[in-house]
């Protein structure tokens, strides 16, 4: 019985499907839980850095918050301004959602855990994060109204200028890896992680990521003193909802990309005894951990950044610097005979 | 079976939204339908087997200049419907351009002959044991490094070009120097006043005075970029 239920999920086309399906669940629902928590999180950590308890109400320690918001998200009036262009309104929120829980199918959890695990897995990731411009874009544009369009165009030129220096971190990775399978260079930290020879990329590229998912001090887009709050303003009820779920889903990817791409993904620390004994998911949640609690510690830090500071520091500072050491890498690796695969 | 459906739907989607780009009446709209052709393409090279072919064009068409395109239409607020009015007026003279292309195109077509070794080329795999990614690389970068190289020139070309275009110096934009302003320490910002209880207010305020800033340079306004 359970021998032909096994053989039908991995040979029948039908079963395939059901067994991806099926995959895609186990990871997306504990995904958006983590979402969801990750919000509580942020609020948690920012009051402690503030000297506030943070939500203490709902539930034990607060903890049933996130619901009690999810909740009271659903339950609102969702309002559809008269001079919008509805598809596309609506359409929006959803794209930003849907991208950001795409990305997740080539994310590998353990040495063969992803649920594709395709030959050009960052470059399927640069190409979907490259996408999150258009949920913006296209809201600013549909909602019909000068705040939403003025944080849109801040967004779009935003996210264009960090992908170009984020390209090149990537390249650089991929020249010491040799592979833009993400389980293969993975694999190609087990000696030392990344972040250890390419500190300035890990860097730039952790900064990069802030820039990407709009989250302070690069939150221009929003930019609650100046244009309301940006592309968002006209949204409400769910619509909003998607984007909040989008953004944070959006932060844990990017801390789940620079674990993979820096710090080794699932791999202890030191390859010895009491570490081993962790299993590899567990540890490469515990990096994507740290690496949010950085984010919110960031905006918890920082003032946000004047929008031509913003330019510059993408346009003149990262983007020579990073094709620098792009240079760098490559002639390292050239002259001393380190390139992978040669 | 499965292969067979995805690769009609796909090029099913891929004609229709091409159809739309020119016929929609929203110029955002066939912007958005340009897109989903692009990923339509994207989604056939997949079937094709060429992954790192339809993630670059992902990146390249859709990430970024699909982006600028939105942006451009967007601003520009054009109204097609008084673009579309000379419709009647032009059809004839429309009408023989597109005679005269298509005749040409005939002609070309007619005389046509495949090189002798082109087809044996066109046919050649991929070799088995490596990912198409380092097999256009091992192409790329060798037999057509000069082709390789002069696409990269043409580009450089169109971005310096692009780039004269815009920069010009209005005499009224003002240059920001980071360096002068990272340099400025509070000893030479602010001038810390100790004034008698019942003094201040009446002249310079007791208060933290900022300096009044030096007049900024010219030359250093030319050497941040600007034209004479």
């Amino acid at each position: 019985m359970i021998e032909s239920v096994i053989d039908f999920l991995l040979n029948d086309p039908i079963g395939i499907v059901i067994l991806t399906v099926i995959k895609a669940l186990a990871l997306l629902v504990p995904l958006l839980i983590a979402v969801a928590y990750l919000t509580y999180a942020e609020r948690k950590v920012m009051a402690a850095i503030q000297l506030r308890k943070g939500p203490n109400v709902v539930g034990w320690f607060g903890l049933l918050q996130p619901f009690a918001d999810a909740i009271k998200m659903m339950t609102k009036e969702t309002v559809i301004p008269s001079g919008a262009n509805r598809v596309l309104f609506v359409m929006a929120p959803m794209l930003t959602f849907v991208l950001a829980m795409l990305a997740w199918a080539v994310i590998p959890m353990n040495d063969g855990w992803a649920i594709a695990n395709i030959n050009v897995g960052i470059l399927y990731l640069f190409a979907i994060s490259s996408l999150g411009v258009y949920g913006i874009i296209i809201a600013g544009w549909s909602s019909n109204s000068k705040y939403a369009f003025l944080g849109a165009m801040r967004s779009a030129a935003q996210m264009v200028s960090y992908e170009v220096s984020m390209g090149f971190v990537l390249v650089t990775v991929l020249l010491c890896a040799g592979s833009l399978n993400l389980t293969d260079i993975v694999r190609a930290q087990t000696k030392v992680w990344f972040f250890i020879p390419l500190f300035p990329m890990f860097v730039i590229f952790f900064i990069s990521a802030l820039a990407e998912t709009n989250r302070a001090p690069f939150d221009l887009p929003e930019g609650e003193s100046e244009i309301v709050a940006g592309f968002f303003v006209e949204y409400s009820s769910m619509s909003f909802g998607l984007f909040f779920l989008g953004e944070y889903a959006n932060m844990i990817l990017m801390s789940a990309m620079t674990a993979i791409l820096f710090l080794g993904g699932w791999l202890p620390p030191l390859n010895m005894e009491p570490f081993t004994w962790v299993p590899g998911p567990i540890w490469l949640i515990l990096k994507i951990c740290a690496l949010l609690f950085t984010f919110i510690w960031v905006r918890a830090t920082f003032p946000r950044y004047r929008y031509d500071q913003l330019m510059r520091l993408g346009w003149k500072v990262f983007l020579p610097f990073s094709l620098g050491w792009l240079v760098l890498t490559a002639g390292v690796l050239m002259a001393l005979g380190w390139l992978p695969n040669a | 079976m499965i292969v067979d459906f995805f690769f009609y739907l796909f090029a099913a989607v891929l004609l229709i939204s091409a159809a739309l780009v020119v016929s929609a009446r929203n110029p955002v709209h066939s912007v958005l339908f340009l897109i989903l052709a692009f990923f339509n393409a994207a989604a056939l090279f997949l079937i094709a087997g060429a992954e790192f072919l339809a993630m670059i064009l992902v990146i390249v068409y859709v990430g970024a200049v699909a982006v600028l395109f939105l942006f451009v239409v967007m601003m520009l607020d054009v109204d097609f419907e008084q673009l579309r009015g000379g419709f009647q007026r032009y059809a004839g003279v429309g009408a023989i351009v597109g005679a005269g292309l298509l005749f040409e195109l005939a002609v070309v077509f007619g005389g046509w002959t495949l090189a002798p070794n082109a087809e044996k080329l066109r046919l050649s795999p991929t070799p088995a044991d490596v990912t198409n990614t380092e097999a256009l690389g091992r192409v790329l970068y060798t037999d057509y490094i000069f082709l390789f190289q002069a696409a990269g020139m043409v580009l450089l070309v169109a971005m310096i070009g692009a780039i004269v275009l815009t920069l010009r110096d209005r005499k009224t934009s003002k240059h920001q120097n980071i360096g002068t302003q990272t340099r400025r320490t509070v000893a030479e910002t602010l001038e810390i006043v100790t004034i008698s209880l019942g003094a201040g207010t009446t002249e310079s305020g007791g208060f933290l005075r900022p300096k009044a800033p030096e007049p900024e340079p010219q030359p250093e306004h030319e050497a941040a970029g600007g034209h004479h």
